[in-house]
Order: structure tokens, then sequence, then C-alpha cells
């Protein structure tokens, strides 16, 4: 598949939009007019061709644009970027997931080919062309973590399995919702998962974490979470609270359409199979309100959704100050008539 | 429910003791094996007559260009078949299939120093770690008891490998595994991992806690097998099936041999995959699994397919 990068920004200028492409296979995340928390995890599957679930890792029209602004994070704050010494086995394990799938499904796009532990990756849309020895930390320009994250979309976390509980050792995070890696780093899946309000009550953090101690090799699992962002702004990081807590009070009626964006993130959850570690990717897609409401059922949908969703929850997901607003904005669009089950556009 | 399963070939067999035999697997159609974290097991299935054994063997290592994996197989003494059925059956040409990796005995990673002890077959995951823990650096020391030098299957090759980090405990040499001479003195932070008769694991995590160890610093892996018991039938609620449970086979074997798809990963009640909630039970449930907690066996709703059984007439599952 060939794909067409986008020049665009996540900062100052805010340049990003998606192309009319783009809008029909965001992976909008309601199959129903309600929203709340649940066990909502799948086997990650092969999905519908063109959709963001065709390939394990997908790459779209992004790419680029989101690798440039990954590296003016890192640029600023390298410890988005930690790894714990006992996480390098993990490492290599996913520079082996990224690269094979990568250069597998986007073959006019990357290309791996491996000797042995002689190996050569070449990435076309950034111009990278290197060999090295696999499992040779020293012939990389960067540790292996970071060198295939800073080629690749989302944010990735490295989770090590010891003592019936997953710690979050190592980690690319520098596109995040208001979470920490510095802060969570080396927290186990129930301490980092404390803030969430409402699900712990529910059991659903125990349940997924048995669920994902027996994750499989070979068996990939993944769900849909959301969130909301003002800008298209992918760092909206604890760290950098003081470039984007304002912009939440900007919201008015005139530039709901423009400025407020549902932000999804397709987590996906792969056992690693020399660490026994796994890795859990956040690729986020965002889409302005303007972009959303030209999918008619979406409009009616996310309106209900936004209008309804617990106070303790939009609370938590930061949506409080902008929310009534954006509710009577995507109000116009919401004609009350019934909508379909699933996800899919009608 | 089983998972991804991969047709492989027996390439090699090696007589490595008298009841020790090794096997080399390679994939049918020649591709690579997934690599593997030292401590993982595969389950393999094995085409006996009419019916499929399904057994965990460790990992011992994995060629360095993927292409085959070796086993030790120990050729139990009441075996109800599948041991026998390698050391018998199993020639090389012979195909059989094995499931992905899955480890439910990892290293420690970040563990400052570790003690790998092993005693007979439990050497296989142990040579695995050992191999795993050479490679990346770390501080590691391997006890290993056996028979006698004609026991070591893996001697030979532990040596080469590991020097004077083994230590090799002969019984016909009276030469003791002594873990009063192993405990003391260790750095904070330091992991044991035991793998070998059930007697020996008991022993040595009842001297480690004797010891003062935290528990979470004693890893162990039972080879289990399912334990024999009465006959007892079984009913699924949903799919409304009844069969009967014979007493050389284990619940899970009765109703995989019923066509039903149960869940499984380990087969030796230590995963947790194969536990199913209980109906009715007109009698005692036999728990031989470590995984579900003494309260939930006591409140006896739930069962684990894999090793535990009904001393009774009828059990009554919600499949
Ligand atoms: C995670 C895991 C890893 C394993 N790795 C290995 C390995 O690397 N190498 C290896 O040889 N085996 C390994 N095993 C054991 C293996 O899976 C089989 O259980 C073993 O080969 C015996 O199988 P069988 O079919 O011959 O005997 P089975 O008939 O299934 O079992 C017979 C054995 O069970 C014992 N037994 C019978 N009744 C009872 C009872 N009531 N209580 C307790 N024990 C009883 C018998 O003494 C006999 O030893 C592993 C098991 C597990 C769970
Ligand atoms: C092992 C992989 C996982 C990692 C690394 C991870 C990480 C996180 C982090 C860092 C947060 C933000 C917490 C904060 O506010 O500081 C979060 C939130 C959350 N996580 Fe996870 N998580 C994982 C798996 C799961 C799974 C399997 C579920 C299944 C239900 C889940 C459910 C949630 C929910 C419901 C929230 C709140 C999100 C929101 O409302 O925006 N997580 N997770
Ligand atoms: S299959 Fe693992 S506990 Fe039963």
């Amino acid at each position: 598949m060939t794909l067409h990068f986008k020049k665009e920004s996540f900062r100052d200028d805010f340049t990003f939009s998606n192309s009319r492409e783009a809008i029909r296979r965001f992976p909008f995340p309601f199959e129903k007019d309600e929203y709340m928390y649940s066990v909502n995890i799948e086997q990650h599957m092969p999905g519908p061709a063109k959709s963001p679930f065709e390939f394990p890792i997908d790459i779209d029209e992004h790419y680029v644009a989101e690798m440039h602004d990954r590296a003016l994070v890192l640029k600023e704050d390298p410890g988005r970027c930690q790894s714990l010494p006992h996480m390098i086995t993990a490492e290599w394990d996913l520079v082996e997931l990224l690269m094979e799938s990568m250069a597998k499904h986007y073959p006019e796009h990357f290309q791996l080919t491996r000797d042995g532990d002689a190996w050569h990756w070449i990435n076309r849309p950034l111009g990278i062309d290197q060999r090295f020895t696999f499992g040779d930390t020293a012939t990389l320009p960067h540790p292996p973590m970071e060198y295939i994250t800073r080629q690749c979309q989302g944010d990735f976390a490295l989770l090590d399995q010891r003592l019936g509980n997953l710690w979050m050792d190592s980690g690319m995070i520098t596109g995040q919702a208001d979470w920490s890696l510095d802060f969570d780093i080396g927290m186990n899946f129930m301490e980092w998962h404390a803030p969430v309000p409402l699900a712990k009550d529910m059991g659903v953090f125990e349940r997924a974490l048995k669920f994902l101690l027996n994750l499989q090799q070979g068996r990939p699992v993944r769900r849909l979470n959301w969130t909301m962002t003002i800008n298209p702004r992918l760092d909206t990081s604890p760290e950098n609270y003081d470039k984007w807590g304002r912009d939440r009070t900007t919201v008015t009626p005139e530039n709901v359409g423009d400025k407020v964006h549902l932000r999804v993130e397709l987590q996906a959850m792969w056992r690693l199979p020399r660490s026994n570690a796994i890795v859990f990717s956040i690729r986020a897609y965002m889409i302005s309100m303007n972009e959303l409401v030209t999918v008619p059922k979406w409009a009616r949908r996310f309106h209900r959704v936004l209008r309804d969703v617990r106070g303790e929850l939009a609370e938590y997901k930061g949506l409080s100050r902008y929310r009534d607003t954006t509710v009577a904005w995507l109000a116009r669009y919401d004609d009350g008539a019934p909508t379909s089950p699933g996800f899919a556009p009608d | 429910m089983s998972g991804v399963e991969i047709p492989v070939r027996v390439t090699e067999i090696e007589q490595a003791t008298p009841t020790i035999r090794r096997f080399r697997l390679a994939r049918t159609d020649g591709g690579t094996l997934p690599p593997f974290a030292a401590g993982s097991h595969v389950v393999v299935l094995m085409p006996a007559d009419g019916r499929t054994i399904r057994n965990a063997y460790s990992l011992v290592d994995r060629a360095e260009d993927g292409s085959s994996y070796r086993i030790g197989v120990l050729r139990t003494q009441e075996s109800r078949g599948g041991s026998r059925f390698m050391h018998e059956n199993v020639v090389v040409g012979s195909e059989l299939r094995i499931t992905m990796p899955v480890n439910l005995f990892p290293l420690f990673l970040p563990g400052r120093r570790h003690l790998l002890v092993a005693g007979g077959i439990g050497i296989t995951p142990i040579y695995a770690m050992a191999e795993a823990l050479r490679r990346t650096g770390a501080d590691y020391q391997i006890h290993y008891a056996v028979r006698g030098e004609a026991h070591g299957a893996f001697i030979t090759e532990l040596r080469e490998r590991h020097g004077d980090r083994l230590r090799l405990y002969r019984n016909d040499r009276q030469e003791i595994l002594a873990m009063s001479d192993i405990l003391p003195n260790q750095p904070l932070g330091t992991h044991l991992y035991v793998c070998g008769p059930a007697g020996m694991i008991e022993a040595v995590l009842e001297e480690g806690r004797a010891a003062g160890w935290p528990a979470e610093n004693l890893h162990s892996e039972r080879f289990q097998a399912p334990p024999s018991g009465n006959p007892f039938s079984v009913r699924l609620a949903r799919a409304g099936i009844t069969c009967e449970v014979r007493c050389d086979q284990s619940l899970l074997e009765a109703l995989e041999a019923a066509g039903v798809d149960a869940p499984f990963l380990c087969r030796g009640g230590a995963c947790g995959q194969c536990a199913v909630d209980v109906c009715e039970a007109d009698g005692e449930l036999i728990h031989n699994d470590h995984y579900l907690t003494p309260a939930e066996r006591a409140a006896g709703k739930k069962i684990m397919l894999c090793v535990s059984r009904l001393a009774g007439r009828e059990l009554v599952l919600d499949l």
C-alpha cells in the first residue's frame, strides 16, 4: 500500500487534519449510544482492508509528521524514553516485532533483510538505511527500543512479568493523554491504574490482569480507549501541562468544530518471545468535531455519549470545562433518530 | 481455545540416560520456530492409537538458526501413555504437533543473583535458564543432583558452558545437595529456582522459607501429571453433554475425547487457564492444582479441569 505522508504539525500552528480517507477509517470507539468502562479486550485479528485493524501495526498519512513531533519531544525531554537494564531482551523483541510487521505490510516504505544476526533495515519515508547486528546494542545509533520507536507511530510500554503482575519497566511515551512514564516507571499494573475511577470497583483491572498474565505468543489482543483533546496536540503530558492545560479554557461555541478533538487510542498487546515481556502499544487517532460530523451516525452517537457519560469519568478524562459547550454544538447534528449497532458509519 | 499448533518432525533422538531421551523437533515445513524465554514449555500432541495425548515438556534450547527445539523426556514408571509413547513409538521422522511456548517459570530478570537448583529431569527448564543468564552476563550458580554420572544427560554440555558455576551432586557417591550449604550468605536480591521431583521441590522451598527467604524470591515448577483417581461422570450444563471420566483419564482429557474444545495452557495445574465454574457436585472436589487460593478451594465454586477430579458420582459444570 502506498501512502502519501502529510506535512503537518501537532503544536504551535496545529496544521494537523485528516484526509477524507483518514476520516472514513477513523477507529470510532462507540458501538452503542452510551459508554462505560468494561474489560473490552478482543483478539487483535486482521480487520477489514484499509481499516486501522487491517495490519497489526498501522501506519497512516500522519506517520512522518508524528515521528517529527516525537523527535521534538525527546529533544526537550529525553526522559520520555526510559528503560531499566533488565528490559534489554524485550527491547530487541520489540525491534523484531515492529520491523517484521512494518516491512511485511508496507513493503513500498520499509524493508528488512535478515541473514542470521546481520540485519539490514530500510525506512524510505524517514530516509534511513541501517545495517546492524541483532542483539548487539553497539551497532545501533540508539538503544533498540528507542531506535525502532522513533520510527513507529504510537507510544509503547514494555511490561515485565513477574510475581503474578506486570511491571512498567520500559517505554517510549511522547504522545500520552495526561500520564507520565517518569512517574509510572517500575510500577505494577494495579499501581499505575490507581488513578482511574470506577473501574477498580467493577473488577475491571483484576480480570484484565489475569487475562494478560496468560497472554500467549502469536495471539495478540487489543482494546480501544478514548479521551478528548483541545487542539490536535499529541503531547498532552503532565510534564507539559502548562502548555496545554489552559487550552481547555479556550473553547467557545464558535470554535468547537475546529478545536475540540476526539482522541481514540488503539491499544494492542503482544507476548514477546525471548523476554516473556508484554508490549503495550498506544496508537492515538485524533479527529476534529468538524471532521467527525461528516459521518452522521458518529455525530448523533457521540453527542449522546458525551452528554450522558458519568461525571467521575468526564472529570478523570479532563472534559468537564468544555463538555457542555461541545454537547450543545453537537446537538445540532442529532435529530434523535436511532443509530445502528456497531462502530461503522451507515 | 488451545491456540496455535505447529506441526513438527523429530529429527534426532538421543538416549541421554537410561531413562531420559532427548528429542530434536523441527517444523515439518522447514520454517523457523519462534524464539522462547527460558523456563518455557510447549504441549506436545501425540497421535496415539485412537486418541491424542497432550503432555507439557520444557524447552531445553533452540538451534542458533531457529530450525529446531530440544526437549528431554523422562520415561515415568506408571505412565498412562505419554512418556511411554515418546520413548517407544516416536522415531526419527515421526510427526507430532506442539503448541506455542508458554512460560510459567520465568527468570526474575531484575534479580541480583540466581541460584538454579535441579534434580533429575528437572534440569530441562533449568538448562535453558542457565543459558539465558550466561548470555546476559548475570551472576548465577547451578546446583544439579543426579543419580550418577551416567544419569546426567546434560552434564557434559553444562560443564562446557558453565564451568565451575555448575555444582554436581552424585547420589551414587553420597554427595548430598544440602540447602544449608547454599542458602546462607547470599546477597539481598538473590532468587532461587527449583525444578525436580515433588519431594525435592517441597524440601527446598521449605528450607528457603525457614531460612527467612521471602516467598517472592523462591520459584519452582512442578512437572505434575494429572493424577488418577476413581471414575465419575461429568455433565456440561450449557452444552448439554454428559460423559464419563475414567480413572486413568483427567477431566480435561475426558472432555476432549467427547469433542469439547476446553480451555488449557499448561495441563499441569499451574496457569489457571482451565478453571471452570462448578454448578453442582454430589461429592468432594479433589483439587490437585497450584492455582486456586485456599479460600477458592473451600468455596467449591471452581475446578481446574487439567488435574482436579470429583470423588463422587456426578459433577455439573458451567460449560
Ligand atoms: C509445565 C510442565 C513442564 C514439564 N516438563 C517436563 C520435561 O521437561 N520433561 C519431562 O519428562 N516431563 C515434563 N513434564 C511432565 C510431563 O508433562 C508428563 O506429565 C510426564 O511425561 C508423564 O506423562 P505420562 O503421560 O507418561 O504419564 P501420566 O500417566 O500422565 O502420569 C504418570 C505419572 O504421574 C504419577 N502419578 C500417578 N498418580 C499420581 C497421583 N495420584 N499423585 C501424584 N502423581 C501421580 C506417576 O507416578 C507417574 O510418574 C512437565 C509437566 C509440566 C506441567
Ligand atoms: C498492560 C498494559 C496496560 C498499560 C501499560 C496500561 C496503562 C494505563 C495508563 C498509564 C493509564 C492512565 C492512568 C493514569 O491516569 O495515570 C491507563 C488507564 C486506563 N486503563 Fe490501562 N493499561 C494497560 C492495560 C489495560 C487493560 C487490559 C485494560 C482493560 C480493561 C485497561 C483499562 C484502563 C482504563 C479503563 C483506563 C482509564 C482510561 C480513561 O478513562 O481514559 N488498561 N492505562
Ligand atoms: S491448564 Fe493450566 S491450570 Fe489447567
